[in-house]
């Protein structure tokens, strides 16, 4: 449909709205172009926006309105307009007013249904006095169990596009910044600030919102536009100044860190990254400015009154720009209400774009309009004035006030501060160094007098200089006209009248900040840009008191919409793999995603694998096993402080299990640590806790101990580490290293050897076992791994030797009883309460956690035990509640599994201390609601408790 | 986002650090009571203006660093090693 909204009479409007060419026009008549609106073709220029290429060929009617479907058309013609937010091919939420229309586009409305001409939930607009302030808090509350009901009437509410689940990723790119002058703003005195800053010496970014440089003398007079070209020629002839246009300052941080959104950067982005070819999207700047540099200008503000939201509405920057920048004609017969000269040369503009001017109403000598009256279909029929009268028109275009977009200066520390004469809020004056402002926020001058107080200002923030030594703007005298004698929208984003702020006030929501929040006034996609004077007009009328005192809200980044592909830019996630990891995927190992790390979780049946290893030999990659190499003579000493249990006396070639725990009590990390020689030692980590404890070590010898000669290094990934465990290890280690006797007496259980393996010297041997079985950790220097690993499958093929993965060590290591730090314990766990009453020794003069767990003994804290399931073919899913009667929760199941080894399921889990005791029966609660009985173990081990295995 | 002086490797983005709270001696371990103990583990004073607090510079030098911020504007007044005397 190409015409929504059906004209009013004698005003044509198919087709004839573009007028002829124009001095200073964007568009580019030479480049003719075809787009799609809502199913139907439409033309346009090169240098349209898609509203303005729309209203060219009679489009009136862009987007029903929130909550009560009202039809909605241009209002402010720019990115903030809340009317012209479209769907375009797969993006929702485009903002009509600013896009520019492509070749090819398909564009449709939002938030209609189902369609934008008759529209089902328009109903709304009968019963709208169900849907005034606080409806949602007051409608959508009790009864609870109605909730999931409510959710999905909520969602019918919820404006916004469609994303398809189909859409390709999209390529969006991230930049670090370090600009010396950030200018936010590229109009007159946003161009002088970044020309002075130039020639001052400095590296400047200057950031426009817009497609163009050059602010509203693009639409002014000759001689302000001749003014925007010669300042837009010398910022491109300055090679000081990198210019950023539809680009846009989102926020402002801490010590001037300020975040840009680049919209549709140029770049195309090939070969390895998004389709080649991509434009990216958006892309997020991350500058740190020397200085920053806010020229945001001003916004003009609706006025408030009946059908002020009617499509042919407008305010005059908006019909301004339609004519001057686009040529297109906004209405047939107008209606202005001015109060500023803006307001009068809009009339001037209209009448030169062959507009009939019915009216000019002069706001500063009373002049008013009371109501926008309708045609059949919602749009603009004629307005009726303040003594009655009714003039017939299709475009009211009102004049009445401007706001300043304070938001960067609010995020920088200032607070905005009412000047009644100037009827807008000015800054506050409470800026930290570094940040300065220029153009209308500042003031009101001639484009001559910005551009001299810009430059000023540009050079000042390039020096560092305290911008009180530039003599200030003044501000030009503005009546005070916010609401009329009618009603009328506030937020036209929110469907929030006037009306709905006076009743908030009236139910003690009497406070801006609550008013907000309960009317959801100034929250919708125009955050408050257009609307939060008027809000904060209305509340002071409301109540009495003055706007200064009413006072305004906080404005908080982002100061414009930013994409989330923006946000997260590139995929940057670091992976890491172990040197064996070409044969992992040579064999069919699944990967498990652990941490960083990628390692094989089986090579296909885990099971099988866990009776390879119990009954012949298999090996298993460790290489993310955490590795901290320490040296030094203290390092006795750091080891006593971190780990519960004694250090002082291991003697060189010896291995020892500890755990460490924080000063809280709470188990931190476990981990075998060996004295390789005299002053060196290997402590290994979990896999997940390597850099947990490497910064732990780090926190003590810095903070508490800078005396203690310790050197931490770590050396994860300077080895390469392989477990070969099983009965016929011993077997398989003797075949590939010759120069260490490995027999029981020799190389004892809790010991450690160096050698050569396959040919490699300098490999670390460990007995240890954390399966259970008879095993040894190698580490390997990691160029070899690869090597030692394949060597051991080769020498080992009569032995059964294969690989294990993560899978079958987990099923071995809970079938031995062996806890995992973060599985089995968590952020309550207490050294007592994993069992480990056999390590820790209180009677050390110090160790990190050492009163706490001290004091744990006379506390009463659950325990963990082995637990095993009476009816052996059930395995209760870990984190299964243990309880008490119906719902009395007495513990949880840590770790379950079937165990292959003994034919039934096993587990770890917690229990109160009562139930406790080995042979106690309690019931395991499965998410599924059953019941499932289980016998506490006397050991944490169901397979081998006396170690007679790994011993061996 | 925030700026910190680190002495070793310059003014570096608070994101380069884990900040590791507000700076607290640790109680004598022969002696301390759990009430002293529990104050020194959970009690913050979280003050409106300047706090002593640990900084990691994870992502640089790896030193521990004491940090005098100012809660309100983040202000930094000195950067310092960690160590305690
Ligand atoms: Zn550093």
């Amino acid at each position: 449909m190409s015409a929504p909204s059906a004209p009013a009479a004698g005003v044509a409007v198919s087709g004839g709205r573009r007028l002829a060419p124009r001095e200073g026009e964007v568009i580019d008549r030479g480049a003719p172009l075809r787009f799609r609106w809502d199913g139907r073709e439409h033309s346009g220029y090169r240098g349209d926006t898609i509203v303005s290429a729309l209203l060219a060929g009679g489009v009136t009617v862009f987007s029903r309105s929130f909550k009560y479907h009202r039809p909605r058309g241009v209002l402010s013609a720019s990115f903030v307009d809340p009317g012209c937010t479209l769907q375009v091919g797969d993006e929702p939420n485009v903002r009509g007013g600013h896009r520019r229309v492509e070749p090819g586009m398909n564009v449709r409305p939002q938030n209609v249904w189902p369609s934008l001409r008759f529209d089902a939930k328009s109903a709304n607009q009968l019963v709208g006095r169900f849907l005034g302030a606080g409806f949602y808090y007051k409608t959508f509350i009790k009864p609870e169990r109605l909730w999931p009901a409510y959710e999905q009437v909520l969602k019918r509410f919820a404006t916004g596009g469609k994303v398809s689940p189909q859409t390709p990723h999209g390529v969006y790119d991230k930049r670090y910044a370090h600009p010396d002058v950030l200018v936010a703003g590229g109009g007159p005195a946003g161009m002088a600030a970044a020309l002075g800053a130039a020639e001052a010496g400095a590296a400047v970014m200057l950031v426009e919102e817009d497609y163009d440089l050059g602010g509203h003398l693009r639409w002014g007079d000759a001689s302000q536009r001749a003014l925007a070209a010669e300042l837009v020629a010398a910022v491109n002839a300055e090679a000081g100044i990198e210019v950023l246009t539809n680009s846009v300052v989102t926020g402002r941080y801490d010590d001037n860190w300020v975040a840009v959104c680049q919209r549709r950067h140029p770049d195309r982005v090939g070969g390895g990254f998004g389709p080649a070819g991509s434009p990216v999207i958006e892309r997020l700047v991350k500058a740190r400015a020397g200085g920053l540099v806010v020229a945001a200008g001003l916004i003009e503000r609706p006025y408030v009154f009946e059908g002020n939201d009617r499509p042919g509405v407008m305010l005059s920057s908006a019909a301004r720009r339609l004519v001057k920048l686009w040529a297109v004609r906004p209405g047939s017969r107008a209606v202005v209400l001015t109060a500023n000269p803006e307001g009068d040369a809009a009339a001037e503009d209209l009448a030169s774009a062959g507009v009939e001017v019915a009216r000019v109403l002069d706001a500063r000598s009373g002049g008013d309009v009371v109501r926008a009256l309708g045609a059949r279909d919602g749009s603009l029929a004629a307005v009726e004035l303040g003594d009655g009268t009714r003039v017939a028109c299709d475009l009211l275009v009102t004049a009445v006030g401007w706001s300043a977009p304070t938001s960067l200066l609010n995020m920088s520390g200032d607070r905005p501060v009412y000047e009644p004469r100037a009827a807008r809020f000015l800054p506050g004056g409470r800026l930290p160094a570094g940040v300065y402002v220029t153009g209308g926020l500042a003031g009101d001058a001639s484009a001559e007098r910005l551009v001299e107080h810009g430059r000023a200002v540009g050079a000042a923030a390039a020096r560092g200089e305290d911008p009180a030594g530039v003599e200030a703007l003044g501000v030009d005298e503005h009546p005070e006209i916010f609401r009329g004698r009618t009603h009328g929208m506030v937020d036209f984003s929110e469907d929030v009248s006037s009306k709905d702020l006076v009743a908030a006030a009236g139910e003690g929501y009497d406070s801006i900040e609550l008013m907000k929040r309960y009317t959801t006034v100034t929250m919708g996609p125009s955050q408050g840009k257009l609307e939060t004077v008027n809000a904060v007009a209305v509340l002071s009328e409301a109540t009495g008191r003055s706007i200064a005192e009413t006072g305004t809200t906080v404005w908080r980044p982002p100061y414009a919409p930013i994409s989330l592909g923006a946000l997260a830019g590139r995929i940057h996630e670091p992976v890491r793999y172990s040197p064996m990891q070409p044969w992992h995927e040579a064999h069919g190992a699944r990967p498990l995603v652990a941490g960083q790390w990628i390692r094989p979780e089986h090579y296909g049946d885990p099971e099988a694998e866990v009776a390879s290893v119990r009954s012949g030999v298999g090996i298993i990659d460790v290489t993310p096993l955490g590795k901290l190499d320490l040296r030094g003579p203290d390092v006795p000493e750091l080891l006593n402080l971190l780990y519960v249990n004694k250090w002082s006396k291991l003697a060189v070639g010896s291995v020892r299990y500890g755990v460490m725990c924080a000063d809280d009590g709470v188990v931190l990390d476990d981990g075998v640590t060996g004295r390789l020689c005299e002053d060196q030692w290997l402590m290994s980590t979990t896999s997940s806790g390597a850099a947990t404890v490497w910064e732990w070590a780090e926190a003590w010898l810095q903070t508490e101990h800078p005396g203690w000669r310790v050197q931490v290094t770590p050396v994860t990934t300077a080895y390469a580490s392989i477990n070969i465990a099983g009965p016929a290890s011993r077997e398989l280690l003797g075949r590939l290293c010759t120069d260490v006797e490995l027999s029981g007496e020799a190389f004892p259980y809790m010991h450690l050897r160096a050698g050569t393996v396959a040919g490699v010297e300098g490999c670390w041997m460990w007995r240890i076992g954390f399966t259970g079985e008879l095993s040894y950790e190698l580490h390997v220097p990691a160029g070899y791994g690869l090597h030692v690993w394949e060597s051991l499958l080769a020498a080992g093929g009569d032995l059964g030797v294969g690989p294990f993965g993560i899978e079958a060590q987990r099923i071995m290591r809970l079938e031995k009883g062996h806890f995992i730090v973060g599985q089995d314990t968590d952020g309550l766990t207490k050294a007592l309460g994993a069992g480990l009453d056999w390590l820790v020794k209180v009677d050390k003069e110090d160790f990190v956690g050492k009163p706490e767990i001290a004091w744990q003994a006379g506390e009463r804290y659950q325990r963990l035990v082995g637990l095993q399931p009476l009816d052996g073919d059930v395995v209760p899913p870990e984190a299964s509640q243990i309880v008490q009667g119906e719902r009395r929760i007495v513990g949880r199941i840590t770790s379950s599994r079937r165990s292959p080894t003994l034919g039934r399921s096993i587990c770890l889990g917690f229990v109160e201390p009562e139930l406790a005791g080995a042979g106690t029966v309690v019931t395991v609660l499965a998410p599924d609601g059953r019941r499932v009985p289980a016998r506490v173990m006397e050991h944490h081990a169901h397979y081998d408790p006396e170690g007679v295995r790994l011993r061996g | 986002m925030m700026r910190i002086p680190c002495p070793y490797c310059g003014p570096r983005n608070s994101s380069e650090f884990a900040y590791k709270g507000e700076s607290r001696p640790r109680p004598e371990v022969g002696s301390v009571t759990p009430a002293q103990w529990r104050a020194y583990l959970y009690d913050h004073a979280n003050p409106e203006g300047w706090v002593a607090e640990g900084w990691y510079h994870r992502a640089g030098c790896r030193r521990y660093l004491k940090v005098e911020r100012h809660t309100l504007t983040n202000e930094v007044r000195s950067v310092t090693p960690a160590a305690r005397p």
